[in-house]
């Protein structure tokens, strides 16, 4: 049972780092341009689709995941300037909707040109699981835990540390400030689109592995990337790390320990209940601090 | 240096400014006055850019600037320091500092820390304070910070909106003097305010608005001197 328990606790966290990182890209974005990223979901997965394509002319792993993260982000920031950016000064409402546009119009890409089938991309790492206290835990998971690792010191660091981190953080804050001050704003937001492409993309190509890969998966992901950031209240960086992993571990032992049928229901659940009870996040501890 | 011809502003469908023209020449102080709503802090902002003029013409140091954001106004030489004063409260009063150098941090980096030690001479009561977060000052440190902020950027021409409104008299006093200073180093400065007797002791030529154009414009004395505009415009019976 104890052994059980611990699995589900390994696949939990697994998809716990996934929802988190997404959700990271969309609190990211909405603190710096004010825009709820709908299409999230898609750069995950165009990221992953592209990895398999690259991967299939027999790249290297490693290059798979530098080449689609870049391609990726090339994207995000082209669709910012093709899309977000005309309609600059539009109300967050209509912004939203575009989103929602975007992310229908890339899933229909992706069906146009991977089609309906199901892909798998090959493990980071050579060699099979690693027991640990009875349990099961793919090497693969400890890649995802790093991605997350690696994404929160990032996001730390920049905005923490650098002149251009503190630039975009007070935009945030204060953007007629931070205009008066010469910083463009729409500069910002489409810095924030590429940096949440590529960010989509690792994420993508580092889950591939583990639960195959669908033109369709991203409406998924962003939604669970949208609860986990609900829960952390949708501004707060560390809310939307603690969210995502919450909501993994909840999906997972719900799943294993009553039916599995229950996974996508729990997040519906847990959206449902923030969103009447608690609008601003359940982590309402270190909800002032934003990115 | 700044010449203002025919302006025309409207928030919504309310104008804001009518026809509105005048000139400010290179290291005066030019002191606004004017009641509530006459369109002091439209103009301001109009001239960084936050506002889009629908008539006229803004010219700085001889090149149009009409129309243009404010952070391209910004890097001709031209610095708001706003009426909220919009510092970034959760930041350091350095990082403040710092950003308001936004524009030229990349050629200038080097010498930032001097111009910020500069600064602080300039407001020695921000000093020791440059690591708190800029939101736990007073009120007249924000000013002073907001103030420090807006020449970061090594302005030629400095417009404040209403510095004094919410301080002690005390502390007003010691921003006019440093206005005062800071004029003698050459920067030219336009000062909106509605504190009218703090103002006109510090300013070369004062402009007086209402309902969105200028009705006096003279220099400081021949103001002071006329008791008509005294009591009509500037609220100070004899």
């Amino acid at each position: 049972m104890g052994e059980q328990l611990l699995q589900l606790l390994f696949t939990g966290l697994t998809l716990g780092s996934i929802y988190s990182i997404i959700a990271l890209t969309l609190v990211t974005t909405f603190n710096v341009t004010g825009i709820l990223n709908l299409a999230q979901g898609e750069f995950v997965v165009i990221g992953a689709l592209l990895a398999v394509s690259l991967q299939g002319t027999g790249m290297p792993m490693i290059a798979v995941f530098i080449v689609s993260v870049i391609l990726v982000a090339i994207l995000g920031g082209l669709l910012e300037r093709l899309t977000i950016y005309r309609a600059r000064g539009a109300s967050n409402l209509s912004m939203l909707i575009i989103t929602i546009g975007l992310s229908i119009s890339l899933r229909g890409l992706a069906l146009l040109i991977w089609g309906t089938e199901t892909y798998s991309l090959p493990a980071f790492s050579e060699g099979g699981s690693i027991i640990v206290g009875g349990a099961a835990l793919n090497p693969q998971s400890i890649w995802i835990f790093a991605l997350v690792a690696v994404t929160l010191t990032g996001l730390y660091g920049f905005f923490g540390h650098t002149f251009w981190g503190k630039a975009v953080k007070a935009s945030v804050y204060n953007q007629t400030g931070a205009r008066l001050q010469g910083i463009n704003l729409n500069t910002i937001s489409f810095l924030a689109f590429v940096a949440a492409g590529g960010l989509g993309a690792a994420a993508g190509v580092s889950i591939g592995p583990i639960t195959m890969v669908t033109y369709d998966m991203g409406f998924m992901l962003g939604v669970k990337g949208f609860v986990a950031a609900a829960i952390g209240g949708l501004s707060n960086v560390g809310g939307a790390v603690i969210g995502g992993i919450l909501l993994g571990i909840l999906e997972s032992f719900s799943s294993g320990l009553i039916s599995s049928g229950l996974k996508d229901a729990i997040s519906m659940i847990i959206l449902l209940g923030v969103l009447l009870f608690r609008p601003e996040g359940i982590i309402g501890a270190i909800r002032e601090r934003k990115i | 240096m700044l010449r203002i011809k025919n302006l025309g502003v409207y928030h919504g469908y309310v104008q804001a400014i009518r026809e509105l023209s005048l000139e400010v020449k290179e290291g005066e102080l030019l002191a606004v006055l004017g009641a509530n709503g006459a369109g002091k802090s439209t103009l301001l902002g109009t001239v960084a850019g936050l506002y889009k003029p629908t008539a006229g013409e803004i010219i700085f140091k001889g090149k149009p600037i009409t129309g243009q954001k404010p952070e391209q106004v910004v890097r001709q030489g031209i610095s708001l320091v706003p009426e909220k004063r919009e510092i970034f409260s959760a930041l350091s009063v350095l990082d403040n500092l710092m950003l308001g150098a936004f524009h030229r941090y990349r050629k200038n980096k080097p010498v930032l820390m001097n111009d910020i030690q500069e600064i602080l001479e300039l407001f020695p009561a921000l000093k020791g304070r440059e690591s708190d977060q800029a939101g736990s000052l007073s009120g007249g440190l924000q000013q002073m910070l907001a103030i420090g902020r807006g020449l970061m950027s090594r302005p030629a021409l400095l417009m404040l909106d209403e510095p004094s409104i919410g301080l002690a008299p005390l502390v007003v006093r010691e921003i006019m003097s440093i206005l005062v200073k800071l004029k003698k180093t050459g920067v030219t400065i336009i000062l909106v305010e509605q504190n009218t007797k703090s103002a006109l002791k510090v300013a070369d030529s004062v402009l007086v608005m209402e309902r969105g154009g200028i009705t006096h414009s003279g220099n400081s004395v021949d103001i002071i001197a006329d008791s008509s505009i005294q009591e009509a415009y500037l609220g100070r019976a004899r």
